[in-house]
C-alpha cells in the first residue's frame, strides 16, 4: 500500500502575495539589472526547440526566466546555476555542493522543483524557469516569503532561497498536509544551521492557508 | 566539465546512429547522474546525446502489461494513478529513491542506468576496476561498509544503486531497447551483470542501444507490499540495504510472492528461492523468519559490511510483515 507519506497529489493552486508582508529581503526580478534582452519571442524560441539541433562551443542560448526571455552566451556544458549565477546576475539561487546533494540551487522549471546544479542550460530553453528573484510581486512578498520571515525560518540564510523555492512546490504538489509529510518532501534541502523546525512551521503555515 | 558537442535530435533512429556511431557519445536524459560524474571527471563523453525531444514519456497499459515511456520522470510515474493501483510497490520504491527535486528530473531509463555510489569509483586517486580497468579494487581491503554481500568478485564489489530498479526486478518487468540492429526486450532481471572480470560494464546492454520503455505485467500484488529500505537518515540518503516485497494472500496463506533486495549486490537482487518457500506458507513471522534465512544463503560479507548479514534479513522480516499486514 501507498502510505499516507504519499497521497495523490491535488492540484491546489498557488497561492497568492500576502499583502501584510512588504519586507523586501530578496533581489527583485532580473530585468531591473538592465541586461541584454533577447528579442521577446518565446514563440520563436520554442520553435527552435523543436528541431534537431547540433551545438558546440560558445552559442547564444535564449532562457525564459521570471517571465523574461534573456539570452545567455555559454557552451553547452554551463549549468543552469552558473547560467543565473555568473552570467546573468541572479545570485539569489545559491550554490552548495554542486552535485544535487543540499537543494540549495532549487528553481522551478514548468513550475515544477528541481536542482539547477545538475540542469544543462541549453537543455532548458523554451521553459519556464522561475528564481527566488522572480516570487516577488513588486514590493509584495510571495506569501512563502513573508512565512520564512515570520517564522525566522533561517539562520545565515544560505539554503533559504533554495528552502523557499522548495516549499512553494511543496505547498503546490500537495504535500505538505502534516508535519511528517512536510519533512519528507521537504528532505530535499539540507540546513546546515539546523533551521529545519522554522522552516517546517513556514511551509505548513502556507499549506495551511491554502 | 570536458567541453562537448550538444545534438538533439528528434527521431530514435537518429539518436542511436549518433551514440552507436561514436564510443565517445553518451545520450542525456535528467542529466542528474551523467551530469554529476562528468563534473567529477569520471566519464567524459565528448557528445552527448539529448533523447529529451524523442517521444518517450507516455505511461499506458497495453495489452496485459503497464508500459512506462524510458523518459517519463520519476515523479511522474510514482504519482500516476495507474502505477499506483496496479504496480504500488513500484511508487513506494521511487518515492523513497533521491529527493523530490531529483526525482522531477530523473527518468525510468536513467534511473536503472545510473551508476554505483562506491566511493573509490567516485575518487579518481583511488584503484577502481570499475572506473579505469586493470586499476585494481579498492574496496575490496578498503572501507567497505556500504558495499555489496552477493555476487561480488575479486575485482569489484560496488552495489547498484537504484531503489526503482528493486521494485522492477521484483515485479517481472520487462525492458524494451531498440539498437542499431533493431530491438529487442531484456527480461529485467538480465538487463544488469554482475562484475565477474569486467566490472566496467554494468549492463548487458550494447553500444548505442537506446531504452525505450519498461513493461510491467499485470499480477495480484495489487495490495500486499512494501518497500523497506534503511538509510543513515530519514531521507535523501542511498540505501545501506532495502527489501521489495510483493504477496498475494488468501485466507492468511500466501499464494504468490516477489522478493529482492537492494544495496546488497552489482545489480538489484532477486530471491527466487525464497519465493518459492513462501508459496503455501501461512503470512507468519516464523514464516518470514524461516524465509529469510533461505534469502541470505551464500552472502559473503567484508571487513566493514558484516553488519548488512543481519541487516538484509530484518530489512526483509520487516518488509514481509508490513506487506502482509497492508
Ligand atoms: C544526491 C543524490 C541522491 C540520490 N539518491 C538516490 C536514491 O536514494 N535512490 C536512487 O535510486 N537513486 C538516487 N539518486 C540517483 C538518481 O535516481 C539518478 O541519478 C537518476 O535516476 C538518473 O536518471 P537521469 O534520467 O537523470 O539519468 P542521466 O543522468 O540522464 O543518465 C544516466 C545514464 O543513463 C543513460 N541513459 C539515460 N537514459 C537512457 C535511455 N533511455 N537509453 C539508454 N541509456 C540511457 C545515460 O547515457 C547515462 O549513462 C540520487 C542522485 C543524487 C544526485
Ligand atoms: S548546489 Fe545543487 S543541490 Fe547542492
Ligand atoms: S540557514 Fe544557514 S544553512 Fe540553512
Amino acid at each position: 500500500m501507498v502510505s499516507d507519506l504519499f497521497p495523490t497529489p491535488e492540484n491546489t493552486s498557488e497561492p497568492q502575495p500576502d499583502s501584510n508582508a512588504r519586507r523586501s529581503f530578496m533581489k527583485q526580478a532580473g530585468g531591473i539589472l538592465g541586461l541584454a534582452l533577447a528579442p521577446p519571442l518565446v514563440a520563436q524560441a520554442e520553435r527552435l526547440t523543436a528541431y534537431s539541433r547540433t551545438i558546440e562551443g560558445a552559442t547564444d542560448l535564449t532562457l525564459r526566466i521570471n517571465g523574461q526571455t534573456r539570452t545567455v552566451r555559454a557552451e553547452p556544458r554551463v549549468t543552469l546555476l552558473d547560467a543565473l549565477r555568473e552570467r546573468l546576475d541572479l545570485t539569489g539561487t545559491k550554490k552548495g555542493c554542486d552535485h544535487g546533494q543540499c537543494g540549495a540551487c532549487t528553481v522551478l522549471i514548468d513550475g515544477q522543483r528541481v536542482n539547477s546544479c545538475l540542469t544543462l542550460a541549453v537543455m532548458v530553453q523554451g521553459k519556464e524557469i522561475t528564481t527566488i528573484e522572480g516570487l516577488a510581486q513588486g514590493d509584495e512578498l510571495h506569501p512563502m516569503q513573508a512565512a520564512f520571515l515570520k517564522h525566522d525560518g533561517f539562520q545565515c540564510g544560505y539554503c533559504t532561497p533554495g528552502q523557499i523555492m522548495s516549499g512553494v512546490a511543496c505547498v503546490s504538489e500537495g504535500h505538505a498536509k502534516t508535519d511528517d509529510q512536510c519533512r519528507e518532501w521537504m528532505s530535499g534541502n539540507l540546513c546546515r544551521c539546523g533551521a529545519y523546525a522554522n522552516i517546517l512551521a513556514a511551509v505548513r503555515e502556507v499549506a495551511s492557508k491554502g | 566539465m570536458n567541453q562537448f558537442q550538444y545534438v538533439r535530435p528528434t527521431k530514435a533512429q537518429a539518436a542511436i546512429e549518433a551514440v552507436a556511431k561514436d564510443p565517445n557519445a553518451r545520450f542525456i536524459a535528467g542529466g542528474t547522474n551523467l551530469v554529476d560524474l562528468m563534473k567529477r571527471g569520471i566519464t567524459a563523453p565528448q557528445k552527448l546525446v539529448d533523447i529529451n525531444r524523442l517521444p518517450l514519456k507516455q505511461i499506458e497499459h497495453q495489452g496485459s502489461s503497464l508500459r512506462l515511456g524510458a523518459l517519463a520522470l520519476n515523479s511522474v510515474v510514482a504519482n500516476d494513478t495507474q502505477v499506483r493501483e496496479r504496480h504500488p510497490l513500484l511508487a513506494l520504491a521511487l518515492n523513497a529513491g533521491a529527493s523530490p527535486q531529483l526525482r522531477n528530473m530523473a527518468t525510468v531509463g536513467g534511473n536503472m542506468l545510473q551508476r554505483t555510489r562506491c566511493t573509490y569509483f567516485y575518487d579518481l586517486s583511488m584503484p577502481c576496476n570499475k572506473r579505469q580497468p586493470g586499476t585494481g579494487c579498492g574496496a575490496l581491503e578498503g572501507i567497505n561498509r556500504m558495499h555489496a554481500i552477493f555476487g561480488h568478485s575479486e575485482q569489484c564489489i560496488a552495489v547498484h544503486p537504484s531503489d526503482m530498479s528493486v521494485a522492477l526486478v521484483a515485479l517481472d518487468a520487462t525492458v524494451q531497447v531498440s539498437g542499431p540492429r533493431g530491438s529487442r526486450s531484456i527480461p529485467f532481471a538480465d538487463l544488469h551483470r554482475l562484475p565477474g572480470t569486467t566490472p566496467e560494464r554494468d549492463t548487458n546492454l550494447e553500444p548505442g542501444e537506446l531504452i525505450t520503455a519498461v513493461d510491467v505485467p499485470d499480477s495480484p500484488f495489487t495490495k500486499h507490499v512494501h518497500y523497506q529500505k534503511v538509510r543513515e537518515r530519514a531521507s535523501y540518503a542511498f540505501a545501506l540495504v532495502s527489501a521489495a516485497v510483493a504477496l498475494d494472500i488468501e485466507n492468511g496463506i500466501i499464494k504468490a510472492a516477489r522478493l529482492a533486495l537492494g544495496g546488497v549486490a552489482h545489480k538489484p537482487w532477486r530471491l527466487t528461492a525464497a519465493e518459492q518457500v513462501l508459496v503455501g506458507q501461512p503470512a507468519t513471522e516464523e514464516t518470514f523468519r524461516r524465509v529469510a534465512a533461505v534469502a541470505m544463503q551464500g552472502a559473503k560479507a567484508f571487513k566493514h559490511n558484516e553488519y548488512k548479514l543481519r541487516l538484509a534479513p530484518n530489512a526483509l522480516i520487516q518488509a514481509l510483515k508490513t506487506a502482509a499486514a497492508a
